[in-house]
């Protein structure tokens, strides 16, 4: 059913990624490839894998911005980006056979590759470029939150996150119920002012994103340029010197 | 938007197919239909033909088509599978009306029923086609309160000049015809233009700032490509047409689907009295022309489109 459920899901699983301490290694995205590539989605295909014009499926990216001014004025913030499992996902709506759809259960927005006709019409839908085209199997494919992760009991307890989660070396990716007010994710929110991609768009993302931390109020410090000492003992040396 | 060729293919020509479908039940609904098996067999052949060429070009378009039948089911919610429905049911509808036209040259009771059948399916299924991609928020250029107008507009049109071939060719032509078809050519003239001012001065939705969230820090511009080879999302949405090259294209379309059809068409039914030979001439030179400048219309109206995921990779919006 491409219908959205009707009642709010009794949890909204989803992401913050904390746009200050991202350092953009790409390993989130590296691993979200080696999972998947293994998973439910599976497989992950590559074309020209190991040749010039190498193309494949990756759920996940890495961007960098650069945001404010010129230089050591602006801020280089990395920027991952995967599906953010919207509360409104029109990529799900306009799905023509129900294979696209958001789970009852905890709102994570999933494939079923076996009735996905490979129209492309739900990458089409989405403003934020998640859901991606399989040439090899004909279908589309998404971030699935990891669904074969998370939920997965033979996994040791602490395992059970999203494999782009579990491999951040610097913890800039949490995961949780958003529907839990004391979930880490949701006090990540809440202290950090998390906010929305393109909230214009109406898609009401259940992931969120946490702002660079501010610079010192008075910029970076900075090394000041070599002047004349003005008076004393320095004053004299420079007047000897300068003769 | 990437414009594939199978998908201009699908919309220019099931809209005119459904264009001229809807003309023949409406002519048969004011009794002004040529009610003969050989104009029948003609018209519904070629409506149907159109109709049936478009939607498998939409079909090869898919990664899985031999799954295009699941895309009825989800007619609640996707506008798609209501467009598919709605041929199916445009089918159903014309069977009949198009039996009793050609079998029994009768298109009253019964058969105007089918025919009314027909004309709201017809109508129905171009609106659907319609909002697939009105209904795309991220597509500034496709979700507006023009799309939709547009293309009823220009399958109308596109029926009526087929509408105009047919009876002049085959006999049963009257300047009615050709003065609506005439019409109709200005009123989605006037309808496309509208479109174009307003996705012309229509400021973007969507920013890298709003997309990014970085507004905050000032202005954000992309340091790194999240990779060194194009993806999926840079092919299907980053096709771009250099602006000179579009302005020329929208000047090549007014005139091939507006100014030289409007009045070819006009230029025909006054001659109507004078030559038969002329007039079908000139409607079949008029369609030509409309048919290219369908394709260029269509052509734009995916290439000038733009999308929010494009921000991303550093695209203006």
């Amino acid at each position: 059913m491409t219908s959205l459920p009707k009642t709010p899901s009794p949890k909204r699983l989803g992401l913050v990624i904390d746009l200050d301490t991202c350092v953009g290694c790409h390993a989130c995205a590296t691993n979200c490839k080696e999972w998947n590539a293994g998973g439910v989605s599976a497989p992950l295909t590559d074309i020209n894998a190991y040749q010039a014009e190498q193309r494949g499926v990756w759920f996940n990216r890495v961007f960098t911005y650069e945001a404010g001014g010129c230089g050591a004025d602006a801020r280089t913030v990395h920027f991952p980006k995967n599906c953010l499992h919207c509360e409104k996902p029109d990529c799900v709506t306009v799905c023509p056979t129900g294979a696209s759809y958001k789970r009852a259960e905890d709102g994570i927005v999933l494939i079923d590759h076996d009735r996905c006709i490979g129209c492309k019409l739900c990458s089409w839908a989405c403003p934020y470029g998640a859901r991606e085209f399989d040439e090899v199997e004909g279908v589309m494919k998404k971030c699935t939150l990891c669904i074969d992760k998370i939920y997965n009991e033979t996994l040791p307890e602490a395992e059970r996150v999203p494999a782009c989660v579990s491999t951040c070396p610097t913890g800039a990716r949490h995961f949780g119920d958003f529907n839990d007010p004391e979930s880490r994710v949701s006090r990540l929110t809440r202290e950090r002012g998390g906010f929305d991609l393109a909230p214009e768009t109406g898609y009401q993302p259940t992931s969120k994103y946490l702002p660079p931390r501010r610079q010192r109020a008075d910029g970076p410090a900075r090394l000041e340029p070599a002047e004349a000492a003005a008076s004393g003992l320095l004053r004299w040396v420079d007047r000897m010197l300068s003769r | 938007m990437f414009p594939a060729a199978s998908v201009i293919l699908f919309t220019t020509a099931s809209g005119a197919g459904l264009g001229l479908l809807a003309w023949l039940a409406l002519l048969a609904l004011l009794g002004l239909a040529p009610a003969t098996t050989a104009f029948g067999l003609t018209a519904f052949g070629l409506a149907l033909g159109m109709l049936s060429l478009g939607l498998m070009s939409s079909i090869f378009h898919l990664g899985r088509p031999e799954r295009a039948l699941k895309a009825l089911t989800q007619w609640r919610s996707s506008w798609l599978a209501r467009e598919g429905v709605a041929a199916l049911a445009t089918y159903a509808a014309t069977g009949p009306f198009a039996l009793g036209w050609i079998v029994l040259n009768r298109t009253d009771s019964a058969f105007a029923f089918a025919a009314a059948a027909s004309l709201a399916m017809s109508l129905t299924t171009i609106f659907c086609t319609a909002m697939i991609y009105a209904s795309l928020k991220p597509i500034r250029q496709w979700s507006n309160r023009w799309t939709a107008p547009v293309y009823l507009l220009l399958a109308a049109a596109s029926g009526g000049l087929l509408v105009v071939d047919l009876t002049s060719v085959m006999g049963g032509f009257r300047p009615a015809f050709g003065f609506a078809a005439a019409a109709l050519v200005v009123i989605s003239a006037a309808a496309k233009l509208a479109y174009w001012r307003h996705t012309d001065a229509e400021p973007p939705r969507s920013t890298l700032a709003t997309a990014t969230g970085l507004a905050s820090f000032g202005s954000v511009r992309l340091l790194e490509q999240p990779h060194t080879e194009e993806n999926f999302i840079m092919r299907e949405m980053g096709f771009r047409i250099a602006r000179k090259h579009a302005a020329k294209l929208r000047r090549l379309a007014i005139v091939l689907l507006f100014v030289a059809p409007g009045l070819l068409i006009v230029a025909a039914t006054l001659l109507a009295g004078v030559s038969t030979a002329a007039t079908a001439g000139l409607a079949l030179l008029a369609t030509l022309c409309a048919a290219l400048g369908l394709g260029v219309e269509r052509w734009l109206f995916f290439a000038q489109a733009t999308h929010v995921s494009m921000l991303y990779y550093g695209r203006a919006p």
